[in-house]
């Protein structure tokens, strides 16, 4: 078992035929991915790929030839937006933006749209998901994964690899990880894949990474005390971050206190989950968790 | 992006928000005759003097004069313009004051606190207004929180009007006809601008009545200056510290901080917590820098000219996790720019992914002083030690 992803899942890539949509839908098809076909406005008809997919102009002309379960989008962040708003229109069940610098305006009416919808979004400005040993969706390096029983979610991508990494040198594995974005407004939130991870029986633990700024992570911190059952590592990046100013991700900016990184790991803390005091503890830390 | 007072105003009048009006000078001979076109265009014989920085708290640091002469204002548009204005959102080393806004002044009879800005949590614009205006908004929220009103908006579940309504009974503005288009003009403007923050600190009502925003800081979403051609121009460089600035001009994401170990990370969660980590083994961090997903000779090497154009700087924490870029190219990366960029701090190279045995290889061959370590733990105590 697996959480939203699994070998089987059909995948589209929207902007197949950009360099960063070719390369990664190469990548994903090299990992094992149920990758199908490929969409680029005004490109319909030509093949992509070395299995030579075929390139349509839209999901709709997609759609008739082929079932789609899951979406990925590798496009220019000014039409992102309008690629999620695709992909949202014709029902795809899972979308993944891994496009980074979509304008706050633009997210704000996805997130209208898709919260009127019944499709999931992963992201924008994510890595994408993987299931190791079986599919990914997204830029994820791949061999760093191996199959066994620990889920993870993140804010961040190159932290989600590091997760990934010692979770698995320390012989626990994974599940699923999914990198959920570093956007001030994102598809999917923490408690959303939380509750993917209670239902799924292979997922024995959770190692869930996140960083300053909003709220996220108080907000996963009190559901998970009142409702998640499995043991969660976390680990918040940010502990030395000015005030005011935005690290790296469009997220990632204090502007209250509450979303400074010692309050977030006072949260957690005081819901019960192990915070990981740096970042090459968390393997331990959840070794340790699962042991007792 | 941060933009000037005098700017943010020019975007709120373009939306018919009435404004404390005024004119910019940049240049000390201007001063006379700005000064005087003031008086007479607005009917004004006593001006308002305001230092035109990013920076808050401008009043407290002398930049913000109230003249009632024009001999003082004269004398005090002389003494602002220029000057090294340091307020507690400056830091110790001030900034320098290029330009002053000019403005008319006007008699008030109360003062507001108005901000508009999104909620992440209730995924929702939200309208924060407070009767206690003019003052410093955080000591309000500390002091009497229940002075402070929200009023959210989004397309479902909160309409604007709804949200402006309840502004305008907190703010007891019920008898002015006019407050709620200005209200509904000013969430236009930080609508269609992509403003991220609208803050007008005070919103005033004049003793004639008239609601006027008397100061105004916006903040844009620097992803949608592709659609704003205005406001893309108020772009200030000035106001950057110049190797941000410079780092942008290379496509690194770099803040200076003011410690004494450099960092040098592909990713921002990972650059934080290499920040993080380098502190907790007792050091503190020189800077952030996200080298962003694909590392190569280049990027470490305009890594690098950064980091040390910063003169605290001992030692350079290089950690990168190599996913679909190969760490001994990274490996190789380093070697060749620490040999262009002859360099005399002592380098930890931290290379954890793909070919990571390999990299480490490479680099403990290598004929130059470089130290490897194999995790993030070890890496950040050497780079401290060699700082310390």
């Amino acid at each position: 078992m697996s959480i939203l992803l699994n070998k089987k899942t059909s995948i589209l890539v929207q902007g197949i035929t950009g360099s960063e949509g070719l390369f990664h839908a190469q990548q994903m098809l090299d990992y094992g991915s149920n990758v199908v076909c490929g969409v680029t406005p005004g490109k319909g008809g030509q093949t992509a790929t070395e299995n030579n997919l075929p390139v349509f102009n839209s999901i709709e002309e997609a759609k008739k030839e082929f079932s789609i379960d899951a979406s990925v989008i590798f496009v220019p962040p000014r039409f992102a937006a309008n690629a999620i708003l695709e992909a949202i229109n014709q029902n795809i069940d899972l979308i993944v933006c891994i496009s980074e610098g979509i304008p706050v305006r633009d997210m704000k009416k996805v997130k209208s749209v898709l919260d009127n919808s019944s499709s999931t979004l992963i992201g924008p400005n994510c890595p994408g998901l993987i299931t190791a040993e079986e599919s990914k969706i997204g830029i994820t390096p791949g061999f760093i994964c191996k199959k066994g029983s620990i889920g993870i979610l993140s804010r961040s991508g190159t932290l989600t690899y590091e997760a990934i990494d010692q979770i698995v040198n320390i012989g626990l594995g994974m599940t699923t990880a999914v990198g959920i974005g570093g956007d001030p407004i994102i598809g999917s939130s923490m408690i959303d894949i939380l509750k993917y991870f209670a239902d799924d029986e292979e997922t024995k633990g959770v190692v869930m990474i996140g960083e300053i700024g909003g709220s996220m992570e108080n907000e996963a911190a009190e559901w998970i005390k009142n409702n998640f059952n499995k043991p969660v590592v976390s680990f918040i990046a940010g502990q030395t971050a000015p005030k005011g100013k935005r690290m790296g991700h469009a997220g990632a900016i204090i502007s209250e206190g509450s979303e400074t990184a010692d309050a977030k790991i006072k949260i957690l803390k005081e819901c019960g989950v192990s915070v990981a005091k740096t970042v090459s503890e968390i393997g331990e830390t959840m070794l340790q968790l699962i042991e007792e | 992006m941060k933009i000037h007072e005098f700017q943010a105003k020019e975007l709120l009048s373009d939306y018919n928000v009435p404004i404390q009006r005024g004119h910019v000078v940049y240049s000390s001979n201007e001063i006379e005759k700005t000064i005087d076109r003031v008086q007479n265009e607005f009917n004004s014989d006593a001006v308002v003097v305001k230092a035109q920085i990013h920076a808050g708290g401008r009043g407290k640091g002398g930049g913000v004069k109230f003249c009632s002469s024009t001999e003082s204002a004269i004398e005090s548009a002389n003494e602002i313009l220029g000057m090294n204005l340091i307020t507690h959102q400056t830091g110790e080393e001030g900034k320098l004051v290029n330009q002053i806004l000019i403005t008319e002044a006007l008699d008030i009879e109360k003062e507001f606190y108005f901000a508009l800005m999104f909620d992440r949590a209730k995924n929702a614009d939200v309208f924060i207004v407070s009767t206690e205006g003019g003052v410093d908004i955080e000591q309000v929220a500390e002091k009497t929180p229940e002075k402070i009103v929200k009023a959210w908006v989004n397309n479902d579940t909160y309409p604007l009007d709804d949200a402006i309504n309840t502004i305008i009974n907190a703010l007891t503005l019920n008898s002015f006809n006019d407050a709620f288009e200005i209200f509904k003009n000013i969430y236009n403007c930080y609508s269609n601008s992509d403003c991220n923050l609208l803050e007008i600190n005070p919103l005033v009502i004049t003793e004639d009545q008239k609601i006027i925003a008397l100061d105004a800081k916006v903040d844009i979403d620097s992803n949608a200056l592709f659609r704003q051609e205005k406001i893309a121009k108020f772009h200030d460089t000035f106001e950057e510290n110049p190797l941000e600035l410079k780092a942008s001009e290379y496509g690194l994401n770099y803040i200076k901080l003011d410690g004494n170990v450099g960092c040098m990370v592909n990713g921002a969660g990972l650059a934080m917590a290499t920040m993080d980590i380098v502190k907790h083994h007792g050091g503190e961090p020189a800077n952030f820098l996200d080298v962003g997903g694909a590392a190569n000779v280049d990027t470490i090497k305009n890594g690098f000219k950064i980091i040390l154009s910063d003169p605290n700087v001992k030692s350079v924490l290089i950690n990168i996790f190599g996913g679909i870029v190969r760490c001994d190219r990274v490996a190789n990366g380093v070697i060749q720019a620490v040999k262009e960029l002859n360099l005399n701090v002592g380098v930890v190279v931290r290379l954890q992914g793909t070919n990571a045995k390999l990299a480490k290889q490479i680099l403990d061959e290598s004929d130059i002083e470089l130290i490897s370590a194999e995790t993030i733990d070890e890496a950040a105590k050497k780079a401290v030690r060699l700082a310390s």
